[in-house]
């Protein structure tokens, strides 16, 4: 494979964003998913207990909340790899 | 970026983080001095009151001064020099207000699961923040959100319509938080809330009028270090005297399951039939979801609560409430899964459109930075909104087994205590036995005035005499001296019932009881309660300094210099935005001063406003090329129009709704409007011209030349 540094600006620049589009849709994804789905089946959660706490509950006041700070941070980190492969990191300028 | 600069950043970074080191260390020194000063040598607790507060007014006023600057890039984005850990901290405290620290556990407390709608909303929306607006804006680099809407949609009207829509947000916003801070001033130090109101606002002053973002940047920091301290030392010892365990967010569901038990032992939580439609059975209690289970009367009083205090604004079902089986949403108050939805949607896309929130991500060196700066950010957020969960369980557990059940003879002592500051009353009758004839409390002089109670002084001693306790005449409804519809066998019993914990008017507690009563329940000394004052204090002045700065800058920058007077010099512009600040401050307190309920209610109409306007028109600006000056305005428009219409026909006659959603959600029928709207007008009018192109293929790329971002103005990119 061709490193993506040496491709044309414009074609990088295209290919860049594909990428992290993608990124960020499999993000939102996840993002939906912990938050919204488990309110619209929040009864059948709370029938399973762990740890004393009902599921259902437990997604709204800790569960998302704990996937919501992951994924932020993985962006970052995600994202800083995908501009170096790139050549769009401060170090390229 | 050159390898000089970069290590000059992290030689910056850990001198602040060694001086707000020390300073957490210095902090933690004096609270524990003040301690002991209590325990062995009986400080007065009015003197420990000042002393919190002139020490951390002292302390802001302090990095206020050492900020001061005369550069217009550090008056309006600090320099954008703010490291992105700390920016988080900045961002944290600037997002928290005062009903966060204070209120949110207590709505918790009341409303249970569906008050999750709150917790899930107010961080959820980071997630949005992080991947599709703090990067690119970062990348913009200019001074405002307007800014922004201006350069990218080619024109000052479309600036000149944000700006206006920044202030007014803002506005409502920051008043609330006035109104907060007279609140706690009149709590804690017991002065005067239009004097609270003064020195809150001076405080705030002295901090922003010389230092502008700079300086409210790094105030904000330290303000965050004492409003996450004061919230948690409560909590954890709350924690450990009820579970043994000091860790609150994980043992909180040993609290739960207690919860439930008692709920079923003392009956709170059986299925009953719903008054409204017949068939349809409906359970309450703390966990289940979207209670419909309150009788119309607390329902009213507990959504009013829930108002005044968190600066919503549900609907309360109408008065007497005529069961019809058609119309069940005329009857009792309740939740559904779309207006649970639809709240918390609303929340999620106006915490991402937010311009007091925004502009932080322009004060970070890099677009790196700003990415890693928004996780920080809701890790510091979450921090606190893990914790509010467990401080209501732990309060809604130690209530039912601590205070239901009792005699009203044997209450624990804070009851009493806050009872005095009128968060709390317990409404059986037999704590009005032998109370001089009109000295009764407040909820029972309600309870006249509204007809269901009579007092009747027979034997002409002064005092209410209630007879035999628990003991109702059959023939004329009484007990003793009172009588009436009020009147029944478990109202005179002596003991407390879940029903009868509730304020001087209504029942349901005070939301601030939750938070405020922690260090009491737990028998913590004061100086824990005015550590927790400062920390609600901090909560609202932060809060309050980042809208001042927005709101002065949507003027002297975005009105002033950008539209009518471009050529205005660097003095000119700075003299403007300081001057707009004291203006600002002043219009803050003239609107709080009032008390206005309606300035709650705007507050949470601002989350659905921004969602259908500010939200998707930035959106478009950055994800989508073709969208142009036309379609943003057109989206902008229709949004705003939509929503309003909704909520103000929602709020007037709550029969008019959708799938039960209420005004507080109606950004959700804005939101589809606004991007309908802004879709179609782009495609039939000219696609933006080139240079409008490229700048948003610019904004896409980490790293392009700072000449081309400054052509659109951005004059202020550090040089590397």
């Amino acid at each position: 494979m061709s490193d993506p540094k040496k491709l044309p600006a414009e074609e990088r620049a295209r290919l860049y964003w594909q990428e992290n589009q993608r990124l960020i849709i499999i993000l939102l994804a996840i993002w939906f998913v912990v938050s919204y789905v488990p309110v619209l089946f929040v009864n059948q959660l709370n029938n399973i207990v762990i740890a004393g706490f009902p599921l259902g509950y437990y997604m709204g006041s800790q569960g998302s909340l704990v996937v919501f700070v992951i994924q932020i941070f993985y962006y970052a980190y995600a994202m800083n790899k995908l501009d170096q492969k790139y050549g769009l990191s401060d170090r390229d300028r | 970026m050159s390898v000089s600069s970069s290590s000059a950043q992290s030689v910056f970074r850990n001198k602040m983080a060694r001086y707000y080191g020390y300073f957490t260390i210095g902090f933690l020194l004096i609270a524990t001095i003040m301690l002991l000063l209590e325990i062995f040598a009986g400080l007065p607790t009015q003197i420990i009151g000042w002393v919190f507060l002139l020490l951390t007014m002292g302390l802001y006023a302090t990095i206020g001064i050492l900020s001061r600057t005369k550069a217009i890039d550090e008056y309006y984005v600090a320099g954008r020099n703010v490291p992105a850990v700390f920016n988080g901290m900045a961002t944290g405290a600037d997002w928290m207000s005062a009903a966060s620290f204070i209120s949110m556990a207590g709505t918790l407390f009341l409303i249970g699961y569906d008050g999750l709608a709150y917790i899930m909303g107010w961080t959820g929306g980071y997630v949005l923040l992080a991947l599709l607006f703090a990067p690119y804006l970062r990348k913009f680099g200019q001074y405002t959100i307007p800014d922004f809407v201006g350069a990218r949609f080619g024109g000052n009207t479309a600036r000149v319509v944000a700006a206006i829509c920044a202030i007014v947000v803002s506005l409502t916003y920051v008043t609330a938080q006035v109104v907060g801070v007279g609140l706690i001033m009149q709590r804690f130090v017991g002065v005067d809330f239009r004097l609270g109101v003064v020195l809150g606002l001076s405080g705030v002053l002295v901090c922003s009028f010389l230092g502008g973002m700079k300086a409210v940047t790094w105030t904000q920091v330290a303000q965050y270090i004492i409003l996450i301290v004061a919230y948690m030392i409560p909590v954890t010892f709350l924690s450990l005297q009820l579970t043994g365990f000091p860790i609150p967010q994980l043992a909180y569901g040993q609290a739960l399951q207690n919860i439930v038990r008692l709920e079923q032992e003392q009956g709170l939580s059986k299925s009953s039939e719903s008054p409204v439609v017949p068939g349809k059975f409906i359970t309450s209690g703390y966990i289940p979801p979207f209670n419909e289970g309150m009788n119309n009367a607390s329902a009213r009083d507990a959504v009013g609560q829930i108002n005044k205090q968190f600066g919503a604004s549900l609907t309360p079902p109408p008065a007497q409430a005529i069961p019809d089986a058609k119309r069940p949403e005329l009857g009792d108050w309740r939740g559904t899964p779309w207006n649970f939805l639809a709240l918390m949607a609303c929340l999620m896309l106006g915490t991402a459109g937010l311009p007091h929130i925004l502009i932080r991500f322009y004060t970070v060196p890099s677009v790196k930075e700003s990415r890693m700066s928004v996780g920080w950010s809701l890790f510091f957020i979450f921090l606190l909104y893990f914790t509010a969960p467990a401080y209501a369980a732990f309060s809604r557990w130690n209530i039912l087994e601590n205070v239901v059940g009792l005699s009203v003879k044997e209450l624990p002592a804070w009851t009493e205590q806050w009872g005095r500051n009128g968060l709390i009353a317990i409404r059986d009758f037999e704590t009005i036995n032998g109370v001089a004839v009109g000295k009764e409390p407040a909820w029972v002089k309600n309870l006249v005035t509204a007809g269901s109670v009579t007092i009747n002084d027979a034997n002409g001693n002064g005092v209410i005499d209630l007879g035999t306790f628990a003991k109702v005449d059959e023939k004329t409804g009484s007990a003793g001296e009172i009588s009436g519809t009020a009147v029944t066998e478990g109202s005179v019993d002596g003991i407390v019932q879940f029903a009868e914990i509730g304020r001087p008017i209504g029942p349901g507690i005070d939301a601030d009881l939750v938070v405020l009563s922690a260090p009491d329940i737990a028998g913590l000394p004061f100086t824990i309660g005015a550590l927790l004052a400062a920390g609600g204090l901090a909560a609202a002045l932060s809060t309050a300094d980042g809208l001042l700065v927005v709101i002065a800058s949507a003027i002297a920058h975005d009105i002033y210099f950008r539209t009518i007077n471009p050529k205005a010099s660097l003095q000119t512009r700075m003299m403007l935005g300081k001057s707009m600040i004291v203006v600002a401050a002043a219009m803050a307190a003239l609107l709080a001063l009032p008390r206005l309920a309606l300035i709650a209610q705007m507050v949470a109409w601002a989350f659905s406003m921004a969602a259908a306007t500010f939200f998707p028109i930035v959106l478009f600006g950055i994800f989508w090329r073709r969208a142009n000056g036309p379609g943003a305005i057109a989206g902008m428009i229709g949004g705003l129009v939509v929503t309003v219409f909704y909520m103000a026909m929602n709020y007037w006659n709550p029969a008019f709704n959708v799938l039960g959603i209420t005004h507080l959600g109606s950004g959700i029928f804005g939101l589809p409007v606004a991007v309908i709207l802004c879709v179609v007008v782009s495609l039939a009018t000219k696609a933006p011209p080139k240079e409008i192109m490229e700048l948003v293929d610019n904004l896409r790329n980490p790293i392009t030349d700072d000449e081309t971002m400054a052509k659109y103005g951005s004059t202020s990119l550090p040089t590397h």
